[in-house]
């Protein structure tokens, strides 16, 4: 009988057995940043406890950097002081730190890939949920609590509980306009935003071998807004190519040794999963959200739902959601006005993103009265972009260009919503207050479409605003 | 020595919503903290005080409620972000033991690692629970993790949890750190053995 990953990984990182009955697991590698890391030096010094193994722990400074001025000491103390006790422990402890200025700071989830720290068959934590997003790449990673990062530091192993496993297929070919934010929004969509619990995602079928990777980290990174923990694709030549020559992949001798080992983690063809579900690539369309949590979602020419179509478990929550959406059941979500547009966040702020934007953005204006920002995922990316004329076109269009962190995703800088202000965003939540101010409104939505919105002025179909595939 | 939790009473809070998520326990802006020392004061912030600092109605400022010491919510409790802020306002306000259908997998195990006990009832038994409990703020509720039961009102409802997060609980091992540090020189191999992540050229 076959193994699946996630069943390889494990084994080859199980410790020992705890007396809870929990397993010991070894985490390869150990990212970390300034808003889930202070707390836990604390407790360590508490303990009077070293970092054990300092090479597998790497941080970097995104969740409360401004975008717009850096200059320091920045306006809010609070972030100052943040960034200040993250620079103290990681100096403190010899732990490799990714400052400001370094050209490689950026968003956690973005700065592991493009460096080649994140690598297949690899367990790898870090203090946030979107962890997950290191699974495009055949690692198990998922995100932690702040107690944890102690654990991590002190011992480079946690006390974990084994998942099931969840295989989820997408086969066929995407259509035109539709991309890796539009499948996993329609696979929430459609499993529930609890319906993750308890599994680890896998996923594969045609669809997801013929994504590159940048496409399958937007995937994997909201596994966890479909309740699971964990989401993988299995390691392919995709991934190899993308790893080759990265400044922490293996090298010469190294690297086709390496690629051996990471094939052999791949899951077998007979490994068997505690449920398959399988979707057909073609009948998913631009997908965007109209309520308060992600699996809230319709296709762009959908409707609101009405409250009697759903089942009746979800319409006290659909009833909370319209009421503070301020949108009327049955309504078209196309054509409903916006005031920001925001492209950045883990889920969708790589080059490739951005790429793909500038390609139809260019000659379009954003409509008055939008706030439109751009915020790149590491310094690597802004400069890249800025090399290829990405920028520019941005600039041209009348796009804020910021510099790399996390942003108006959950607003801990300066970015943030005003009143009751509605915004189109690439980034991975839509809850109440999400970006910042308590009555402020997001819908979700891949970066083309936020681009579009921003053009039109209202949700809108990117296919109709750019001429996509019609 | 860590304590032992078995069997936790109080009166409860019933908070209804599903798919209550952590950024709705404590908004992000109060996360700019080096530690998690007064968070208890931020729990459901905007959910309980305007945009001017003014209480709304909420279960939690109800004075009813006041003194709760257990948390009663529905499915999908803490979801989204990994914030142990989360847990950790919500055991600095006081509560002992949160009461559910269901709760998110990071939650949970933040929550169970500080020694906040999440446990789960079946459907029919937490709308009982919720009920008992909105008619009667008094009613004392009593969560027992070694018999697992939650019992009022003449009532008594088998209770859920994992069992390895029951067994951590009840022995006082829910704080794993010592427990993995006995590994010793048994990291150091897996140290050795397992090649990531290489230096930087």
């Amino acid at each position: 009988m076959g193994k699946t990953l996630y069943e390889k990984v494990w084994e080859a990182h199980e410790v020992r057995k705890l007396r809870s009955g929990q397993s010991q697991l070894f985490i390869d590698l150990h990212l970390l940043h300034e808003v889930t890391s202070p707390q836990a030096f604390g407790m360590l010094r508490d303990l009077g406890l070293k970092v054990r193994y300092p090479h597998r722990t790497f941080a970097t400074v995104d969740h409360i950097v401004p975008t717009h001025d850096r200059t320091e000491p920045f306006q809010d103390p609070l972030a100052q002081s943040m960034l200040e006790a993250l620079r103290q422990n990681t100096k403190e402890h010899g732990i490799t730190f990714f400052d400001l200025g370094s050209g490689n700071q950026g968003i956690v989830h973005v700065i592991g890939p493009q460096l080649g720290l994140t690598q297949p068959g690899m367990t790898i934590a870090c203090g946030d949920s979107h962890t997950s997003t290191h699974g495009a790449f055949g690692a198990v990673a998922f995100g932690i609590g702040t107690s944890q990062v102690r654990d991590v530091l002190a011992t480079q192993t946690l006390a974990a509980q084994k998942l099931k496993v969840r295989r989820i297929n997408v086969e066929g070919k995407l259509s035109p306009g539709v991309y890796a934010k539009d499948v996993i929004l329609h696979i929430i969509r459609h499993l529930g935003v609890k319906g993750g619990l308890g599994y680890a995602y896998e996923y594969g079928g045609s669809a997801v071998e013929a994504m590159d990777m940048e496409s399958r980290m937007t995937l994997c990174n909201m596994s966890i807004e479909g309740g699971a923990r964990i989401g993988y694709v299995n390691p392919d030549e995709t991934t190899f190519a993308y790893l080759e020559g990265r400044p922490f992949s293996p090298k010469g001798a190294e690297w086709e040794e390496a690629k051996r080992r990471w094939r052999s983690f791949a899951s077998d063809p007979d490994a068997p999963y505690d449920d398959v579900v399988t979707f057909r690539a073609e009948e998913i369309p631009p997908t965007v959200t109209w309520g308060i949590n992600p699996g809230q979602a319709v296709p762009i020419d959908g409707r609101v739902p009405l409250l009697e179509e759903l089942p009746e478990e979800e319409r006290p929550l659909a009833e909370e959601a319209l009421a503070y959406m301020g949108l009327r059941p049955g309504q078209p979500i196309k054509g409903v006005p916006i005031q920001v547009a925001f492209i950045g966040s883990c889920t969708n702020a790589r080059l490739s993103d951005l790429r793909e934007v500038a390609r139809f953005l260019k000659g379009h204006k954003v409509k008055k009265g939008v706030r439109a920002l751009v915020v790149p995922g590491s310094e690597w990316v802004a400069k890249k972009a800025e090399e290829e004329g990405i920028a520019e076109v941005f600039r041209e269009a009348g796009f804020e260009w910021r510099n790399p962190g996390c942003s108006m995703c959950l607003a801990m800088n300066p970015d943030r919503l005003q009143g009751d202000e509605l915004a189109a965003s690439s980034s991975n939540r839509n809850y109440k207050g999400r970006m910042g101010s308590p009555r402020g409104r997001t819908v979700l939505m891949s970066p083309l479409m936020v681009a579009a919105a921003a053009v039109a002025g209202e949700i809108a179909d990117a296919r109709e605003v750019f001429g996509i595939g019609r | 020595m860590l304590e032992k939790f078995t069997v936790i009473r109080g009166r409860a809070v019933p908070l209804r919503g599903e798919d209550i998520d952590t950024d709705r326990i404590i908004p992000a802006r109060f996360m700019k903290v080096l530690t998690f020392e007064g968070l208890g004061q931020y729990l459901f912030y905007d959910e309980r005080f305007d945009e001017k600092g003014n209480p709304k109605p909420h279960p939690l400022n109800d004075p009813r409620y006041q003194g709760a010491s257990l948390l009663l919510v529905e499915a999908g409790f803490g979801s989204g972000s990994s914030r142990e802020h989360a847990p950790q306002a919500i055991k600095r306000a006081g509560f002992k033991a949160i009461i559910g259908e269901s709760f998110a997998e990071i939650f949970f195990g933040n929550a169970t690692a500080i020694g906040l006990p999440c446990v789960t009832l079946a459907p029919e038994d937490l709308r009982a629970l919720f009920q008992a409990v909105e008619a009667d703020p008094s009613l004392e509720v009593e969560v027992d993790l070694l018999a697992k039961e939650v019992r009022f009102g003449g009532r008594v409802a088998p209770l859920a949890l994992p069992e390895a997060a029951r067994e951590a609980l009840t022995q006082g091992l829910w704080d794993p750190i010592g427990e993995l540090l006995e590994a010793g020189s048994l990291l150091d191999e897996f140290d050795r053995k397992l090649p990531y992540p290489r230096r930087s050229e």
